[in-house]
């Protein structure tokens, strides 16, 4: 049973083709790491899945129902979020209330009850803003509570964007460099969260360069190079393909 | 008929001719800075305003057309110095409001130097209609278009035959790497804003004799320069032309045949259907964004 | 309960309300005051817009002059009682803003602020050519506004009703800030891409936030046409809508209590003006100027962190 589907999946820029006819699986309750040079296509396919961009020609399918071409607005109502490579954090907000925007699927949106400020409305909102707290906690930014976004380091940033990516409550997470501009032991640090995530039954999928927390803590992975395919499997498997370390693996050691 | 679409036409291409060099003008500084310079009617009404009040006072026309134009282009690099440099990494918003608080300013200005009054000047080589087929032409209006063609022939070779021009270029395509091949990105700037008022002050003073000038006359220019320019692309010198004459011309249909109480309104419109149905305009670039 | 900002401020406000007038030497005042709380609250709506949505609308005096003249048009030729023109007209100008609003706010930056500059002025022109219908460019006169027999009439009495009607105005500007639909209005602002993959309809939040602040206008554009009775097209050209752009950002945008204040300031200033009456036009742009360049922030928050500042140096 697969959660989510690729299927002949291609992407052209004009004459770039980004991503060139890819197929795979995503198993649910996986990590599953998506790694490749640069260049290779791997934003270039998150963006695809989670609606950014429309795909040239192939499928996705979320549960077996067709999602390719759809806007990522509509996909977060599936069970899908998403982080960003370059962040997309509130910088206007302060930490919670990028948190609890993540949230919004699930709280009343009506816009007459907003306006006259409802007591409904003042009630979830509580309930969402101590829940957004604990996510905070969750991904370790306990401290950051009261601060605002404008004003939070770097790696603390790429946290509370996945803080806000699980208060949509996903069943599939993608994770675009989570540990990109991170020192080792941040890195280790997302580590820790991203295994707390997936124990808590959210399928995973990262793109990232770091290889020792790729092979650390993923349970598939695919490897990209050019936009197409070039191997697929367990850490092991990889590790061992000649063509990966030929192209990508080799340099790194 | 022939002779009423002629007429039409003619004026359309007159007016055209006017909107095209704003809309040059404009696009001119909106390549090097990104920015949407709302002062630009502002600078068509420097140019005659200044001519008007210069040759009334006695002065030769040729003269007092020059020092417009000089003075037109101090206007125009102050206005980049103190107003638009300052602000450089201003939001849109903030950059918009700076360059219309501009307008205004310099339009108060212009109504305390000078006055609320209509001036004009004298057409320049006497205002006899010419007939062709059948409609009346303006000798002004060969003025204006053929200054036009001369100022636009002349940009041209500035920025496709000379170094400056090419850097210049070169910066609007990616300020970051002209910077740091060494292309003094300051300077291009207050060039550009330099050009811009020069555009605008020629035709200013080419129009005139033609439609009077006062100290309001800017407003509506600056914005139908402006439709020009969105319609030919914003960035875009040629389409910055041909989005002028389109203009003047659809301006100048539309009035003689449907009405002429809405005729401000077609530029307007026009922008709003560009903008819907083609952002990009004739001949601009498009684009996505990476995230 | 009275620490917090929004019902701090709330109360603040209301005490100032109620006090100004002791301080008006003569009756001219309540005409210029009740201005200024006619252009707090347009700012207040805009502000969503501006300040919070992050959007821009150079066209916005256009919204406040069709809802003039739709109460004008409708009280004076077609005998609707006043309360009710001003809700038809407010629900006219909301519908068109929800059929501009749409295909303009796929928009960005220039390109938003030039087609609803493009709009504004459409709506000026058709007001200035319409004779028939608007009395053209002289203007048309208004009755005055009466709720079952009994007329609002004389500056005293619409000072009341402008301060009631921006107290209540700020109270639903800071609930619906503070609300999940504020939220993802404010996270549209900063940043898209990010507000859509959790779950928000980018479009729909604009085009809310676009309509709720052209209704707001809409509604004290009825106010004012009964209130001044008699108005012209200029009320809705587009040096009022640059006017109404520069108060929300003078008082600082994301700021509902800066848009009450720039709006003030900038309705009283040209009095202090008067004797400059030459040079009102250049103090005008000076200060569009310079606010934006020294202050880009806005009066209120520039002054809050400065404040701020003061408070952590030891």
């Amino acid at each position: 049973m697969s959660l989510l589907t690729v299927a002949g999946l291609s992407k052209e820029f004009g004459g770039v083709h980004a991503v060139e006819d890819l197929s795979f699986t995503i198993h649910p309750g996986t990590i599953h790491s998506i790694i490749g040079p640069n260049g290779a296509g791997k934003t270039t396919l998150f963006n695809l899945i989670t609606g950014v961009y429309v795909p040239s020609r192939g499928s996705i399918r979320l549960d077996d129902k067709e999602i390719a071409g759809r806007r990522p607005s509509e996909l977060a109502a599936l069970g899908m979020s998403r982080t960003f490579q370059n962040l997309q954090v509130f910088f206007n907000m302060s930490a919670v209330e990028n948190v609890m925007v993540g949230h919004h699927l699930h709280l009343g949106r009506g816009f007459l009850p907003a306006l006259l400020r409802l007591p409904s409305v003042v009630r979830r909102d509580r309930a969402c803003r101590a829940h957004c707290i604990e996510l905070l906690e969750f991904v370790g930014l306990g401290r950051y509570v009261g601060a605002e976004a404008a004003s939070m380091p770097y790696g603390a940033l790429k946290r509370l964007e996945i803080a806000r990516a699980l208060a949509a409550q996903p069943r599939l997470l993608l994770l675009d460099e989570p540990a990109a501009g991170l020192n080792a032991t941040e890195s280790r640090e997302i580590d820790e969260v991203i295994k707390k995530v997936a124990a808590t039954g959210v399928t995973v999928v990262l793109v990232e360069h770091d290889m020792k927390m790729v092979m650390g803590i993923s349970d598939h992975i695919l490897v990209l190079n050019y936009g197409r395919k070039l191997a697929e499997g367990t850490p092991a498997e990889v590790r061992a393909n000649p063509e990966v370390v030929a192209a990508y693996l080799g340099a790194q050691g | 008929m022939f002779a009423e679409f002629l007429q039409y036409l003619f004026s359309g291409l007159t007016s055209g001719a006017i909107y095209a060099l704003a809309g040059l003008g404009f696009a001119i500084i909106y390549n090097s800075s990104h920015v949407i310079n709302f002062a630009q009617g502002e600078f068509i009404m420097i140019g005659g305003m200044a001519t008007a009040t210069l040759v009334a006072a006695g002065m030769p026309l040729p003269l007092a057309a020059a020092l417009a134009v000089v003075a037109t282009m101090a206007v125009g690099v102050a206005l980049e110095k103190f107003a638009v440099e300052p602000a450089r990494n201003a939001d849109v918003t903030a950059i918009i409001i700076i360059t219309i608080g501009a307008s205004i300013f310099l339009r108060g200005a212009a109504q305390v130097l000078w006055d609320k009054e209509f001036h004009s000047l004298p057409a320049f080589s006497g205002d006899t209609p010419l007939k062709v087929a059948g409609a009346t032409l303006m000798p002004q209006s060969l003025w204006v278009v053929g200054v036009a063609v001369l100022v636009i022939a002349a940009l041209w070779w500035f920025f496709n035959r000379t170094m400056f021009g090419k850097a210049m270029l070169a910066t609007s395509y990616n300020p970051l790497a002209a910077r740091l091949m060494g292309i003094p990105v300051k300077t291009v700037l207050m060039v550009a804003f330099a050009l811009s008022a020069l555009l605008g002050a020629v035709g200013g003073i080419v129009m005139t004799p033609i439609t009077f000038t006062n100290y309001e006359a800017g407003i509506m220019l600056g914005l139908k320069g402006f439709s020009a320019a969105v319609l030919g692309g914003l960035g875009s010198g040629a389409g910055a032309i041909v989005g002028g004459l389109l203009v003047g011309v659809a301006e100048a249909l539309a009035s003689g045949y449907l009405s002429s109480a809405y005729k401000d309104a077609i530029a307007f419109i026009i922008i709003l259907f560009v903008l819907f149905f083609m952002p990009s305009g004739l001949f601009g670039k498009k684009g996505t964004e990476r995230v | 309960m009275w620490k917090s900002p929004r019902t701090g401020g709330l109360g603040l406000l209301a005490v100032l309300l109620a006090a100004a007038p002791l301080t008006f030497p003569n009756a001219y005042f309540y005409d210029v005051a009740v201005n200024a709380l006619f252009n707090a609250v347009i700012c207040v709506g805009l502000n969503l817009l501006i300040g919070y949505g992050g959007q821009i609308s150079l066209g916005h005096a256009g919204f406040y002059a069709l809802g003039a003249y739709g109460s004008a048009i409708l009280v004076g030729r077609y005998g609707l009682p006043p309360l009710a023109a001003m809700l038809v007209s407010a629900t006219g100008v909301g519908m068109l803003a929800f059929v501009v609003g749409r295909p303009i706010l796929k928009l960005k930056g220039h390109y938003l602020a030039m087609a609803t500059l493009g709009i504004g002025i459409i709506i000026h022109i058709v007001l200035k050519t319409e004779s028939g219908l608007t009395g053209g460019p002289d203007g048309m006169g208004v009755d005055p506004f009466q709720i079952a027999g009994f007329a609002v009439s004389g500056d005293k009495a619409w000072y009341w009703v402008g301060a009631a009607l921006l107290v209540l105005a700020v109270w639903l500007a800071l609930n619906l800030v503070d609300s999940p639909v504020g939220r993802a209005l404010r996270a549209v602002h900063g940043s898209e891409v990010g507000a859509e993959v959790v779950g928000i309809d980018t479009t729909r939040y604009k085009v809310l936030v676009f309509v709720v602040s052209a209704v707001f206008a809409s509604l004290v554009g009825s106010l004012f046409a009964h209130k001044n009775g008699f108005i012209t097209p200029d009320i809705g050209s587009f040096f009022r809508s640059i006017e109404l752009v520069t108060m929300v950002v003078l008082g600082g945008m994301a700021s509902t209590f800066g848009a009450v204040i720039g709006a003030v300031i900038l309705t009283l200033l040209p009095q202090f003006l008067a004797a400059f009456e030459d040079y009102e036009a250049m103090v005008l742009g000076g200060i569009m100027m310079g606010t934006m360049i020294f202050l880009p922030k806005g009066l209120l928050p520039s002054v809050r962190g400065l404040w701020a500042r003061r408070r952590a140096a030891p």
